[in-house]
């Protein structure tokens, strides 16, 4: 024991830090701060440390070159002992870490933490978010299979509708003219070193920020925030009804981290590891790109949004995003700081959680996507086939062979790019129904070319027969008048 | 006295130089760097940005009918791989004329699909689908897909590319064939 002593004696009287780290630990914090809220952000500081650590492991093994790093993910995930896991453990990370950002921003915004005087680490905290999102898109392209390759060509078209700089953009961004090699390469570089440095940079700032300015209070309803008197009350609370941060906060923090870490191992035992897809060969075009499931209200949004508003949307967007979210502390750096006594604040964060986790579901099912294999996989229902006339039957076959099943489910199977057909018969008249055939509209390609007049007639024939067997279909009223 | 004083603010005036020479020195190292960074765009250096390339013969293209074709990207690094191959579409619409489609749909550059039996494009991610001569026909895309020029030579279906079409930079914009065409 006096050994350990005598060493830690040696060691500080040379390192001097044993009273910067005893300052650190021992600083007071309000007594209600030291509350399960206030864990995210050392969560997220605990997950950035595992990337780190897989990241380090994995780059032991992968190779960031486009002819090989696909082969050296199957490595990875099949040779080394326990490479899946390592992958399992960073993909799942990265999963995690995105999301307890997200949780740890929306907790600082409903305290109220980036009011004076803490404006400046919530910017950075933002810069935080960006770089965090940034690790995410390029750590998902250093993953060389068919859905990186295709999601650099999204991010490319995105890139290149940038007025003037956007052509420019496009090929710093690929590193030359096509997705290759070299795009890989700069995406490694960004990943590995470039965003790494620029997140330690700012978690450094960040964390002295939120050592020296102390950490936010509780807010409680009625507390205004006001720049001439808060540091004198922070000062008071901390000092008159304060508790050391070791051991009275952290061991909220260490019991987190311990139960976040054990959650992305369970993930990463019971789910294993992203991926790959198929190799980034782009002559293989049998794909259906989608990003990883932290972009995907992206992808839903821009399959939503009217084509002319796409790009304005796309462009102006998150600049005002990033503007509101930088300007946020200087417009509202004083006065109320409980959520209670702030309901826009709550309605925001909860517009954009909706909004969010709505286009994220939406991006998983993908709807909008056409299903490209229903009609050679799905068959007509043989319900829809019994009893009916030849000429029907034919206009089945039709259905199946002009790829209307892509586009349009039958007992709910096939595409929902189009509206499900089962009930068509009583929406739209026979001559609805050649019209829309032959002429589109609505988001339907006209098939007027491409189909022959007998093979409208046995199609038509056929989605006449769609309805249920007790309603009869919708009919033109005045056909039979005239007929009569 | 004075000495003190002028001492102190000759060494203030060296600090003042040396940051100075630091500052020269910054910049002359900051254009090479510049430059090699922003070589991807500096194209005179990179004839592989737009060639001509040949698809095969014109045989492999039956008149009325299109066909995925793949062509070797004219600018090839070692570590490309598989991603030095590109396709694209080729339709010989009647053993005169050609139009070579860009793979890559012209909303947001997924690869398209082309469905013979209904005569369209359809695009896996956003379901934007064309017509058989390449104009938009429903989805998202704001315009038809792009088209490479062509010519033949040799017997052989040359297409002009190198470069990847996006909405912003959509390669050859301009539809049907040179004169330089059979």
């Amino acid at each position: 024991m006096r050994l350990i002593e005598k060493l830690g004696a040696w060691l500080d009287l040379r390192l001097q830090l044993g009273k910067p780290i005893e300052d650190i630990t021992k600083h007071p914090v309000p007594r209600r701060s030291a509350s399960w809220f206030y864990v995210f952000g050392s969560a997220a500081l605990t997950v950035f440390i595992l990337q780190i650590v897989t990241g380090i492991l994995l780059a032991l093994i992968y190779v960031p070159s486009a002819g090989e790093a696909w082969d050296s993910l199957q490595i990875l995930n099949h040779q080394i002992a326990l490479g899946w896991f390592i992958r399992a453990l960073h993909g799942w990370g990265s999963n995690f870490m995105v999301a307890i950002v997200l949780i740890h921003m929306v907790q600082v915004f409903l305290f109220g933490a980036y009011k004076f005087p803490r404006e400046l680490t919530w910017i950075v905290g933002v810069f935080l978010l960006l770089v965090t999102l940034g690790m995410a898109f390029t750590g998902q392209v250093l993953r060389f299979d068919q859905d990186a390759y295709w999601g650099l060509g999204i991010g490319a078209s995105i890139l290149s509708r940038a007025p003037l700089i956007g052509p420019w953009g496009v090929n710093l961004m690929l590193g030359g003219p096509t997705i290759a090699g070299a795009t890989l390469s700069r995406f490694f570089a960004l990943h590995v070193f470039v965003i790494p440095g620029l997140l330690i940079a700012f978690v450094g700032l960040h964390l002295l920020m939120v050592l020296k300015l102390g950490v936010n209070e509780w807010p409680m309803p009625g507390r205004i925030v006001r720049r001439a008197t808060y540091l004198q009350e922070y000062h008071e609370l901390t000092h008159k009804d304060g508790v050391p941060f070791v051991p009275d906060a952290v061991w909220k923090d260490i019991v987190f981290a311990a139960f976040v870490l054990f959650s992305i191992a369970l993930c990463a035992v019971y789910f294993g590891p992203f991926g790959p897809s198929g190799q980034p060969d782009p002559t293989i075009i049998q794909t259906a790109p989608s990003p990883d499931y932290f972009f995907l209200w992206l992808y839903a949004l821009l399959s939503y949004l009217p084509p002319s508003a796409e790009t304005p949307i796309l462009l102006i967007g998150p600049v005002i995003g990033i503007i509101v979210l930088l300007g946020l502390p200087f417009v509202a750096g004083e006065g109320e700081k409980s959520w209670r006594r702030r309901p826009i604040a709550v309605l925001v964060v909860l517009l954009l959680a909706v909004m969010l986790s709505t286009l994220t579901q939406l991006g998983g099912h993908a709807p909008w996507s056409p299903v490209m294999n229903a009609w050679s996989s799905f068959p007509i229902p043989s319900e829809y086939l019994r009893g009916r006339s030849a000429l029907e039957r034919r206009g089945s076959l039709v259905f199946q062979a002009k790829q209307c099943h892509n586009c349009h489910s039958l007992d709910e199977q096939g595409g929902k790019r189009g509206p499900a057909l089962d009930q068509v018969a009583l929406r739209l008249t026979e001559d609805q129904l050649i019209r829309q055939v032959i002429q589109g509209g609505g988001n339907m390609p006209a098939y007027g070319k491409n189909l022959s007049p007998p093979e409208t007639t046995a199609l038509v024939a056929f989605l006449k027969t769609l309805h249920p067997a007790g309603r009869a279909p919708a009919q033109d009223a005045s056909r039979s008048a005239v007929l009569q | 006295m004075s000495t003190e004083n002028g001492s102190t603010s000759r060494r203030a005036l060296l600090v003042k130089v040396g940051l100075f020479l630091n500052g020269v020195v910054g910049v002359v190292l900051a254009i090479p760097i510049v430059r090699y960074l922003m070589s991807p765009l500096v194209r005179e250096k990179n004839p592989g940005y737009l060639s001509w390339l040949s698809l095969g013969p014109v045989a492999q293209f039956p008149a009325g009918q299109t066909r995925l074709a793949t062509y070797r990207n004219p600018l090839v690094n070692p570590g490309d791989g598989p991603t030095a191959d590109l396709p694209c579409w080729v339709r010989n619409v009647d053993g005169q004329n050609f139009q070579v489609f860009a793979i890559n749909c012209a909303h947001l550059g997924c690869p398209v699909r082309w469905f013979p039996q209904s005569s369209l494009f359809l695009c896996p991610c956003h379901g934007g689908v064309y017509y058989q001569d390449g104009s938009r026909a429903s989805g998202p895309p704001e315009r038809g897909l792009f088209q490479y020029q062509y010519k033949i030579e040799a017997g052989n279906l040359m297409i002009q590319a190198g470069q990847l079409p996006t909405p912003g930079q959509p390669v050859a914009n301009k539809l049907g064939c040179r004169k330089t065409c059979a």
